[in-house]
């Protein structure tokens, strides 16, 4: 396990990837790994969540982007989250089917991307990737990008995993008073609106300023971008890459790390599923339930 | 099962046709496991590339050009070369059974026809991954025996 640490951290991608399934999969934790190691130079930011509703191009976008910092000469890494099934516990991870800076011989050696399932972890990021993003910057990958599951208005879970929050809206994505409703574009850093080649983006950009505009000086910026056309993007590329913190979500980010560990530990009891399906079949109520899971940890 | 198992359903080649594969991945994905879908159009270096970064413990290969005799050896070679030895490949598509015995050869495990049966390609799933010694470059002659 040791010497594949130490491979990993002297650029052995393979196992980079097995490394991180390592992480993944709780055999290995993030604390033993990096313990001893030298503290790396933070950048502005080190990780940032891209998040927004499914089908507004964040895939497209993402890759878009990583192309244009991987030209320029940076690292950079992507854990891309799709969900697992509620049912079987399967995925289909198809973020990688949209994404051509991975197959460019020209920069992937700068390019690193690697699919995730949500598993049991309820919201848009399981926590985990947190650590998975810590071992990637601790191998000398400069930025990582967590792109979320596709969410809509009140998934804040990706404030605990990242230190900026982009929100990608589409065109028309409903009226003006979509603009004003409370949750997640309140927590963001900067909000892109993809498909700008389409019509309603302009508008919905506008909307969004105007909302924006009754909250004061610390409003995000809102750009339009076409992660297919190309529009845009190198502006949103290096906007990205010296976007500062809103301030925003200090607060949200704690609540959600709170919450998020939380859930964890119910799920990592090992009693978990045995509760659950005592649940189902009515042997065990909601409160026995939750008295079992909490109550088992300290023993 | 403890974790799902990481498998990539790839397309290698200049071939559109790919709902056998999807078939296959959602199979793959109502059984538990956690599938990483290529797309179409996929170079060996591609594939490889992907099965090494996305840790996968299997790999399979969907063809319906007719390029699978080149193809799917190639694949097979980069994935050794690349120090992927123990990845366990398998295939399907149109491959005639007269193909087949060289793609056993390189290492390829399972070799799936149309009409195959997605129960049957699970249970090679689990043969396989019970194995210790399955993998492209490793020493099983074994292969799956497919009723199509």
């Amino acid at each position: 396990m040791a010497d594949e640490v130490e491979a990993a951290f002297r650029g052995d991608r393979r196992a980079l990837a097995r490394v991180l399934s390592d992480i993944e999969n709780g055999t290995l934790s993030i604390k033993n790994i990096l313990d001893g190691q030298p503290s790396i130079e933070k950048n502005q930011w080190s990780s940032m969540a891209i998040t927004g509703a499914p089908g507004v191009g964040k895939s497209v976008l993402v890759d878009a982007i990583m192309t244009y910092w991987a030209t320029e000469g940076i690292r950079v890494a992507l854990l891309a989250v799709d969900p697992s099934s509620p049912r079987s516990g399967g995925a289909l991870l198809g973020d990688r089917v949209r994404m051509t800076s991975v197959d460019n011989p020209d920069i992937n050696d700068r390019v690193y991307v690697r699919s995730i399932a949500t598993r049991s972890s309820s919201g848009s990021v399981p926590l985990i990737v947190e650590d998975m993003a810590t071992f990637l910057l601790a191998c000398g990958w400069e930025r990582v990008l967590i792109e979320t599951v596709g969410s809509g208005q009140a998934e804040l879970r990706c404030a605990a995993v990242a230190d900026r929050i982009v929100v990608v809206e589409g065109p028309a994505r409903g009226d003006g008073i979509q603009a004003e409703k409370a949750g997640l574009l309140e927590l963001a850093d900067i909000v892109l609106v993809n498909k700008a080649d389409l019509e309603g983006a302009d508008r919905h950009a506008g909307e969004l300023r105007e909302s924006y505009a009754l909250d004061g000086d610390d409003a995000p910026e809102v750009m339009l971008t076409s992660g297919l056309r190309g529009d845009g993007v190198p502006e949103a590329s290096v906007a990205l890459l010296h976007l500062n913190s809103s301030g925003r979500a200090t607060r949200a980010r704690m609540r959600e790390r709170l919450l998020g560990q939380h859930e964890r530990r119910l799920i990592l009891n090992p009693s978990y599923n045995a509760v659950l399906d005592a649940l189902c079949e009515g042997t065990l109520d909601i409160h026995e339930a939750l008295t079992q899971l909490q109550g088992d940890e300290h023993e | 099962m403890d974790q799902p198992l990481r498998i990539v359903v790839a397309k290698p080649g200049l071939d559109g046709h790919d709902r056998g594969a999807k078939v296959v991945a959602r199979a793959l994905r109502d059984a538990g496991h956690e599938v990483i879908y290529t797309g179409l159009r996929r170079t060996s270096q591609q594939i490889v590339d992907t099965v090494r970064d996305e840790d996968a413990r299997f790999l399979g290969l969907s063809s319906l050009s007719g390029a699978h005799a080149h193809l799917f050896p190639q694949v097979c070679e980069k994935l050794r070369e690349a120090g992927l030895d123990d990845v366990i490949v398998f295939g399907g598509g149109i491959i005639p059974d007269d193909d087949r015995p060289a793609l056993y050869e390189v290492g390829i495990r399972a070799v799936f026809g149309p009409g195959t049966p997605t129960t049957e390609i699970l249970e090679f799933i689990e043969t396989a991954s019970a194995m210790e010694n399955a993998g492209v470059g490793q020493s099983s002659e074994w292969h799956w025996n497919p009723s199509a």
